[in-house]
């Protein structure tokens, strides 16, 4: 409650700020044309000076709106906006029913609707160049930065299929729709030509289908549906950008050649192409500026966000598809740059990256609220009603057929739920009405396209957006039948999907699996030696290991002993005669449901490929493999425990092996970035430790070191028990053995 | 380099493999270039390192089950043959085969799907499934924030449910009747690409 207090704090300092300047202005106008206050002249907060004086007091308290109004204002928005954004997350239920756009857009219409009445005009600061320069490319960092590469590139011809000619598909076919209405006089708006009507609809057909994955996600949608959805959205920006530009350009030619289409499509892939190339450009650069930061922490993440602007920015100069340029630039960058910089750096970039785009989204959408209500609308039923039913049949239609087109190609074809979750979950965002409402003036009838498109976004983000989940829902529970499980096919059922996802990964199924290993070799041969600093691989499980090392190397000095309860867990593995003896428990049926309950909140679920990307406004979460990892790395250290419990003598090599901090800058070798403790149970049950060094010495197998077996290896043991469950062999970048912990 | 001739995949070998696994010849040299990506060390045979080193498998709960599946008793290394043979119990059943009366059990059957799981949880092989080998997978299966007790009560629910004969344990022929409704060939069956 008290987050809505103070959002109506806010709004109405917000409107009275705004309206008091007015008041303000207008009582000086009289007196002076200048915009500045006249410091005597202010509200009734102020010290009234005396009237009749010469000599000009000094101003105790004086206050000059104008000066910061823009800047003020624009803090206030987005203040607003974080406010509600926090009032949407409290109350979680509201954010799984209705999308993140829909609220953002109820807030901007009611806070145009108090501007309204406060008759305050919108602060006019969104227009062409400020959408183009400032607030798209933080946009598309954000969809190009967390792009999930591997899926994209193993579905590329998917995604591009259906983001360049689905959207083509859509802009085209509607605006040629569109154009038939216009024929009919009876609807009156007989003067909007075809380029016109084409542009339009190019403006029309971008979609943000984004906003729905997180329904797609609890469905249960395959991975490849979410894949197309997330780059069917970034993608058919720079489409519509391209488009975009092209029609505007057509529209101020009076007639439009057959010459001019074949030149229009020349320049969509020249275009393209050379978005693509001077991207890849620029992100080389940045990478390998990243390999020489070590000594400058503090900026490195500035030189993500300034190469990319940088990309944009060329990319516009040059009038190439600055869209495209960014995307590239940050998906090639991404990969060395999180190498090469320290780890709060790429927690720095991250979180910048999604605070920029969640700003720039924000007053977008507020813009949309705000401009529906304060501005001067034309209505043209006929026009609107057509352009939605239009927006909705050809996005239905062109999903029917480009999927039918391509579903043989597809070694997992998509199923009609997948098509009508395409389909239906095509959302208009914000960047549908930021491209409208830069329209140049030029355009006769802006103001209908305006409205129009207002209302498109409108349905199609609030009546869509809510309805989507309650239909797909309906759908998928058709399918599933929901039987009362018992439990043991709840466990057993878990343990049989988590097997077949690990059989999977483990099959790597990827169909272009021959350039991916071409890649990959010149990856590893030529691109990491050149751009990366130390050309070893520290994903974020790899650091992860690290950190808890250091933290149970002081957890085992703090307490040597504790922890016992878990030791003996290994210990009833030979005591299973006395388990037969139990007395049998009764269970009820309310234990039984308590057990399903338990189960089913607790249970890990499958790696769901898709958890990264499915929520736009949030970082990507991997708590779980946080947990799984933890809980992995806890039970092994469990058992050595264990181990040390039954042979004292080994104990002390488990305490060196706690405490001797890990060796060095060695890493991992470059492809092999995870090691893991993989434990092998002996015949007796006691985890035996085995090392493989490589041979940087001539010695391809190291010996086999076993804790608390071999009295002898003591010595030997003490001196290799570094804790270095990553190591390489110093300066060895293509190692040829291994050399890890493997317990 | 040189020593990669000998380990080339021979027409002989893939027929055989064909005629064990059912595996069609694409699906085959497939899978054995994904072998071979995975055989660092080039020697033919995969260690357990060398799955370890997939990171998705990293964070899989039963990561370590799985892997050790692989490997049959008591060894550490396995080769093509046997990676495919165990590939091969996920192959999805079709429709002539279910039909054809073979003389040996195919790999992917039923039941042979339902053995591979049971053999997750039974460690040691001794055709049981007992509570503690039940309560190990489920720790690994299951977050933090349940208690020993919780854990023990579910295990025991299980067994109880599963148990027909007295033993406190679960045997084989249990575990096929507590799944006899469960859809194991869809469960645990992945499409192969050509």
């Amino acid at each position: 409650m008290g987050t809505f207090a103070l959002h109506a704090l806010l709004l109405l300092a917000l409107c009275c700020s705004a309206g008091k300047c007015e008041l303000q202005e207008s009582e000086t106008s009289a007196q002076t044309d200048s915009p500045g206050v006249d410091p005597f002249m202010s509200g009734p907060d102020e010290p009234q000076a005396s009237p009749v004086e010469d000599r000009a007091n000094l101003p105790v308290f004086t206050m000059d709106y104008p000066r910061i109004q823009v800047p003020f204002e624009f803090t206030m928005w987005v203040l607003l906006a974080s406010f509600a954004k926090i009032g949407f997350n409290i109350y979680h239920k509201i954010t799984i029913w209705i999308p993140e756009s829909c609220l953002l857009i109820s807030i901007g219409l009611i806070v145009g609707a108090i501007m309204h009445s406060v008759k305050e005009e919108p602060p006019a600061v969104l227009n062409s160049n400020v959408f183009f320069l400032y607030m798209l490319p933080l946009i598309v960092l954000d969809s190009g930065y967390f792009m999930p590469t591997r899926p994209f590139f193993e579905n590329v011809g998917t995604v591009l299929w259906y983001a360049v000619v689905g959207t083509l598909w859509n802009s085209i076919g509607i605006g040629i729709s569109l154009f038939a209405i216009c024929q009919f006089e009876v609807f009156g708006v007989q003067d909007i030509n075809l380029q016109e009507n084409l542009l339009f609809a190019s403006i029309v057909s971008t979609v943000d289908p984004v906003a729905a994955l997180n329904v797609f996600d609890d469905i249960g949608v395959n991975e490849q549906t979410y894949i197309i959805i997330f780059g069917e959205g970034l993608f058919n920006d720079a489409v519509t950008v391209v488009l975009y530009n092209m029609f505007t350009f057509l529209a101020a030619l009076p007639v439009v050649e057959s010459t001019d289409v074949f030149l229009g499509t020349a320049q969509f892939l020249v275009v393209a192409a050379g978005g693509v190339l001077f991207g890849l450009v620029f992100g080389f650069v940045a990478a390998f500026t990243t390999r020489f930061t070590h000594g400058v922490r503090q900026i490195e993440p500035l030189f993500v966000f300034l190469y990319s602007y940088l990309a944009y920015l060329v990319a516009e100069c040059f009038a190439i598809s600055s869209v495209m340029a960014l995307i590239t630039c940050a998906i090639t960058m991404k990969y060395y740059v999180e190498e090469n910089v320290s780890q709060s750096s790429c927690t720095t970039i991250r979180h910048v990256v999604k605070m920029l785009a969640t700003i720039s989204e924000t007053l977008i959408f507020f813009f949309l609220g705000v401009v529906t209500i304060t501005t001067e609308h034309e209505w043209n039923w006929a026009y609107i009603l057509f352009t939605l039913l239009f927006a909705f049949v050809w996005r239905g239609i062109g999903m029917l057929v480009l999927t039918q087109i391509i579903n043989p190609f597809r070694t997992v074809p998509l199923n009609f739920t997948d098509q009508f979750g395409l389909a239906y979950g095509g959302l208009r965002g914000a960047i549908c009405f930021a491209l409208v409402f830069t329209l140049p003036d030029s355009i006769n009838r802006k103001d209908l396209f305006v409205t129009a498109s207002i209302a498109v976004i409108t349905f199609t983000v609030f009546i869509q957006g809510i309805s989507i989940r309650p239909i797909l829902e309906y759908m998928n529970i058709r399918k599933t039948n929901k039987d009362v499980d018992t439990i043991n096919v709840e466990i057993h059922t878990r343990t049989m999907e988590h097997v077949l996802s690990g059989v999977e990964d483990l099959c790597g199924q990827w169909s272009h699996y021959y350039w991916k290993d071409k890649f990959k070799k010149f990856n590893d041969r030529v691109l990491r030696r050149i751009l990366l600093r130390h050309n070893r691989a520290e994903s974020s499980i790899v650091s992860l290991y690290k950190r808890l090392e250091l933290q149970s190397a002081i957890g085992l000095l703090d307490s040597p002993m504790g922890d016992l309860g878990a030791a003996p867990s290994l210990l009833p593995l030979h005591d299973e005669r006395k388990e037969a003896t139990r007395p049998k428990k009764k269970f009820l049926a309310a234990d039984v449901r308590k057990m399903h309950h338990i189960l089913s909140k607790n249970m890990y679920n499958i790696r769901q490929k898709t958890m990264a990307y499915t929520n736009k406004y949030d970082l990507p979460d991997d708590s779980q493999n946080r947990e799984i990892l933890i809980c992995r790395h806890a039970s092994v250290r469990r058992s050595l425990r264990a181990a040390s419990f039954r042979q004292p003598v080994s104990f002390f090599i488990l305490f060196i092996v706690g405490w001797t901090p890990s060796r060095g800058p060695g890493g991992p070798p470059p492809d092999r970035p995870h090691h893991l403790l993989g434990r092998t149970l002996g015949t007796t049950g006691v985890p035996e430790v085995r090392r493989v060094r490589a041979s940087g010495a001539g010695r391809p197998q190291g010996g086999v070191i076993r804790i608390g077996r071999t009295k002898g290896n003591r010595r030997t043991g003490t001196e290799e028990n570094t804790r270095h469950y990553y190591g390489t062999p110093r300066g060895g970048a293509e190692a040829q053995g291994v050399d890890d912990w493997k317990y | 380099m040189g020593s990669k001739a000998s380990t080339l995949l021979r027409e002989e070998e893939i027929e055989e493999i064909k005629k064990e696994t059912g595996f069609s010849h694409s699906q085959i040299t497939r899978l054995y270039s994904r072998f071979t990506s995975l055989d660092k060390g080039e020697n033919g045979t995969l260690s357990r390192e060398d799955f370890q080193r997939i990171p998705e498998l990293a964070i899989n709960p039963l990561g370590d089950r799985i892997i050790n599946a692989f490997f049959p008793e008591g060894e550490d290394q396995v080769n093509f043959r046997g990676f495919m043979r165990i590939l091969a119990h996920f192959r999805p059943i079709e429709d002539n085969e279910k039909k054809s009366v073979a003389v040996s059990e195919p790999l992917n059957s039923r039941t042979n799907k339902l053995l591979f799981a049971f053999r997750l949880y039974d460690l040691d092989r001794d055709d049981k499934i007992s509570r503690e080998e039940l309560l190990q997978v489920l720790r690994m299966m299951v977050g933090v924030n349940i208690s020993d007790d919780q854990l023990g009560s579910i295990a025991d629910r299980t067994i109880q449910e599963a148990d027909t004969n007295g033993d406190n344990s679960i045997s084989f022929n249990e575990f096929i009747k507590v799944l006899e409704k469960v859809d194991v060939e869809q469960k645990m069956s992945i499409r192969f690409l050509h």
